[in-house]
């Protein structure tokens, strides 16, 4: 008996009231979206679960692909029968079969959530689990830690059996909190900022800084791989690269050494933000904590922050360092930023930026330089690069030689 | 010409030459430099691997490669014996292996390590419950080819795959130099640690290899310096090779997509019905355990050898027993393994088609080496 759908269990949506349609459009769109390269699927939302039906599309590289998807809280590849004991007897007994081997335990976990159905769930744990150990030879009941747990699940529209649970990633369906402006740069630590907002609803739109020569293009590639592995949370993502060269030598030039730093992250922000106004954001996130680096202390926040009342979402500010690679390991952006390329927040720190910037110093030393129009123009000619999880924005086309 | 060789080496496809000359030409920065050319063949890597990747089923961070099948195994036997010592000396392989797992494991019991040589049936397949009795609390590695590359048995790789799920401190490592892309394997879904494939056994050249090894699993390298290949292998990339290499696998894919294994397998059938009908013909394949393209028989009184020669007299050519064994005048484990006495195996040659041979040529070459047979047997004085 082969699996034909998949039932989703919604996360935090169920504490969600009024909301919830909103939610669950939300987690619909994405699962399609994330399904669409198999063709056939169909997904239906329910009130109380989702199921998808996979028309033959193969079950193992759909749940790979519903484990990145937030706002699932768990799901079961399914089969549905008629209710009918006699059916439900049939494919709980094909299912239990598929998994089992000699000496193996089971139980059955009945659920009724259709109350009308004339056996309740004590009734369908005994029925069902007495005919399976009736028909499969050396076979055995254990109720605290079997081997094989086949779920049975009576709805209104039929009866659901799996044998699995798999964890889902928990969190808020991408895009129902609305849209954020992520400030992507090489490191470690943003694109971690990036999943966390992803994970709490936020639909992200990247922000990368690129100061050629000073950068390699490989710190550009190296922002847009981070950007699309992330992606795999939302199905696709926006990545806007802005040229920042002469803006950051005219900072390099004009400012006292131990201010370049503030001043040009304060610009860093600006920019953002124009860029978050233009694409309709409504918050910008990155990736700073306390404490890690001198821009990154309070005193700096407090000099940068100026720039802007957008509120500024700082996922990692109380994480630990450690956590924080632990995360980026799990989400497959370590590796790729480990790599060695420079990026614009490592060439042209000075030798000893202050650790304590004053606010009123950073505003004083910016107004001196006339950036305005650079910072326009900056805006102005930003690229936007459109990536999705699988394909990747290629500059150059290979398939002649592969 | 009838190629029947082509488990000793295939002939690269011109399409695979081709990328091979163009990236040579155009591509020929080292993928390390920072320069933009540099970035240009890094890009080509990155899509080559990735498209390796996908076609054997595995991530883009899975793929390493090597310089061919030999380098591979040897990465993976040396390497997880080096890694993992302090965990236990004992290795667990076949008796039938490629020379190249066979060799290192002799190797490394020099170094100090205990190995197991698991024995085959008459079809040349292991037993499962030998495995299992053969496990101990030292066993840190088992090592089975998926296909054989003298008589072309495929051993039950997914379920030792399966097997060791419960061990979960043995690795798995497979020597696939035969199978890909001819009989299928699951990396993931067969528990697979370690997996060894060569290009030129799939139409690519000779110089480029790969070895799967499953994301977070650590191996201590055997070449150090550059830190290529994240480490694991370094050396200057051979890209192409390696881009070679991404062709010919996509090629042999698409031709087996389209059925080209169960043509090979009808071939191989029907030369396996000829060979039955002379009687002085044994065949050691026995097809219902076998890869498609791998068909190895004796003939009675006649050397592999002499007979090697004298249907490369008439444009035919096949091999005694392996390639890389054939100069050693060593009588094929893996035939002595199968319970074949000793005569049998110095009679012994080997017949591997690609999905380029036909069935046409299979008909020529029963007619070739029945005349053959015929002359020798009269030469050889010795008639039925």
């Amino acid at each position: 008996m082969n699996y034909d759908r998949i039932l989703i269990r919604y996360g935090e949506l169920s504490t969600k009231g009024h909301n919830r349609q909103f939610f669950i459009r939300h987690l619909k769109d994405n699962v399609k979206k994330a399904l669409r390269p198999f063709g056939g699927i169909e997904v239906q939302a329910l009130y109380d679960r989702m199921y998808v039906l996979l028309h033959g599309a193969d079950g193992g590289q759909v749940i790979d692909i519903l484990k990145s998807i937030f706002g699932i809280q768990s799901f079961s590849p399914a089969v549905r029968t008629r209710k009918q004991l006699e059916d439900i007897e049939q494919a709980g007994l094909e299912l239990v079969r598929q998994n089992f081997a000699k000496g193996k335990t089971f139980k059955v976990s009945a659920r009724r959530g259709d109350k009308t159905f004339e056996y309740d769930s004590n009734d369908l744990n005994h029925l069902v689990g007495g005919y399976i150990l009736k028909q499969l030879d050396g076979i055995q009941v254990n109720v605290k830690q079997p081997d094989i747990e086949l779920l049975v699940d009576v709805r209104k529209n039929g009866v659901y059996l799996s044998t699995e649970v798999i964890k889902g990633s928990g969190g808020l369906p991408v895009g129902a909190s609305g849209k954020a402006m992520l400030m992507l740069s090489g490191g470690i630590d943003s694109p971690v900022a990036g999943y966390l907002a992803m994970k709490r609803g936020v639909k992200v739109e990247a922000v990368h800084f690129h100061s050629p020569p000073f950068t390699s293009p490989r710190a550009k590639q190296k922002a847009l791989d981070l950007a699309q592995k992330i992606s795999a949370y939302s199905g696709s993502m926006k990545v806007h690269i802005v040229p920042f060269t002469k803006i950051q030598e005219t900072i390099h030039k004009g400012v006292p050494e131990g201010y370049s730093m503030t001043v040009q992250r304060r610009v860093m922000l600006e920019i953002t933000d124009r860029l978050r106004k233009i694409h309709n954001g409504l918050a910008i996130v990155t990736g700073e904590s306390l404490g890690q680096v001198a821009s990154q202390t309070l005193d700096s926040m407090v000099a940068i922050n100026d720039v802007t009342t957008t509120p500024v979402l700082r996922p990692l500010v109380s994480m630990d360092k450690l956590d924080i690679i632990d995360i980026a390991q799990k989400i497959g952006t370590y590796d790729i930023s480990s790599l060695p390329y420079e990026d614009c927040c490592t060439i042209f720190t000075p030798p000893s930026p202050k650790t304590r910037p004053k606010l009123e110093l950073a505003r004083l030393y910016e107004s001196r330089l006339d950036l305005e129009p650079l910072i326009e123009e900056a805006v102005q000619n930003t690229e936007d690069v459109f990536i999705t999880p699988n394909e990747t924005a290629q500059e150059e086309d290979f398939s002649e030689l592969l | 010409m009838i190629y029947f060789d082509n488990s000793a080496t295939t002939r690269p496809y011109p399409e695979v030459l081709d990328a091979f000359v163009k990236t040579s030409e155009n591509y020929f920065a080292n993928p390390s430099s920072l320069h933009s050319l540099g970035a240009r063949t890094e890009k080509l890597l990155t899509q080559a691997r990735r498209q390796i990747a996908s076609l054997l089923g595995a991530d883009e961070n899975e793929i390493f490669f090597t310089s061919g099948g030999t380098e591979g195994n040897n990465l993976a036997i040396k390497g997880t014996a080096l890694e993992y010592r302090s965990r236990g000396r004992h290795i667990i392989t076949t008796a039938v292996e490629h020379a190249s797992v066979f060799e290192t494991c002799r190797q490394l019991e020099e170094w100090g390590f205990r190995v197991t040589y698991l024995p085959v049936d008459r079809s040349g397949r292991i037993k499962l419950d030998d495995l299992k009795q053969a496990i101990t609390d030292e066993t840190i590695l088992v090592s089975v080819m998926h296909v054989n590359n003298e008589v072309g048995t495929v051993q039950p790789v997914e379920e030792i795959g399966q097997l060791l799920k419960t061990y979960p401190k043995i690795l798995f490592h497979t020597d696939d130099v035969q199978g890909c892309g001819k009989v299928p394997l699951s990396l993931h879904g067969a528990g697979i640690d370690l997996c060894t494939v060569s290009a030129h056994k799939c139409h690519g050249l000779k110089g480029t290899g790969i070895l799967y090894k499953r994301a977070n699993l650590r191996l201590s390298p055997l070449l150090t310096g550059g830190h290529q290949e994240r480490g694991l292998r370094s050396g200057t990339e051979n890209t192409g090779g390696i881009v070679a290499a991404g062709k010919a696998l996509r090629l042999v894919h698409e031709k087996f997509e389209a059925g080209a294994a169960e043509r090979t397998a009808r071939i191989r059938d029907a030369l396996i019905e000829k060979l039955q009908e002379m009687p002085a013909v044994t065949v050691h394949t026995n097809p219902a355990v076998s890869a498609p393209h791998i068909l190895n028989f004796s003939v009675r009184g006649i050397r592999g050898e002499v007979l090697v020669h004298a249907l490369e007299e008439e444009g035919t050519y096949i091999s005694t027993t392996s390639a890389c064994s054939s100069k050693t005048r060593e009588l094929s484990r893996t035939l002595l393994a199968m319970g074949v006495s000793e005569d049998e195996a110095e009679w012994a040659v080997r017949v591997s088609l690609s999905y380029e041979n036909t069935m046409e040529e299979a008909e020529r070459f029963i007619r070739i080496l029945r005349q053959t047979i015929t002359n020798l047997q009269q030469v050889l004085g010795r008639n039925q």
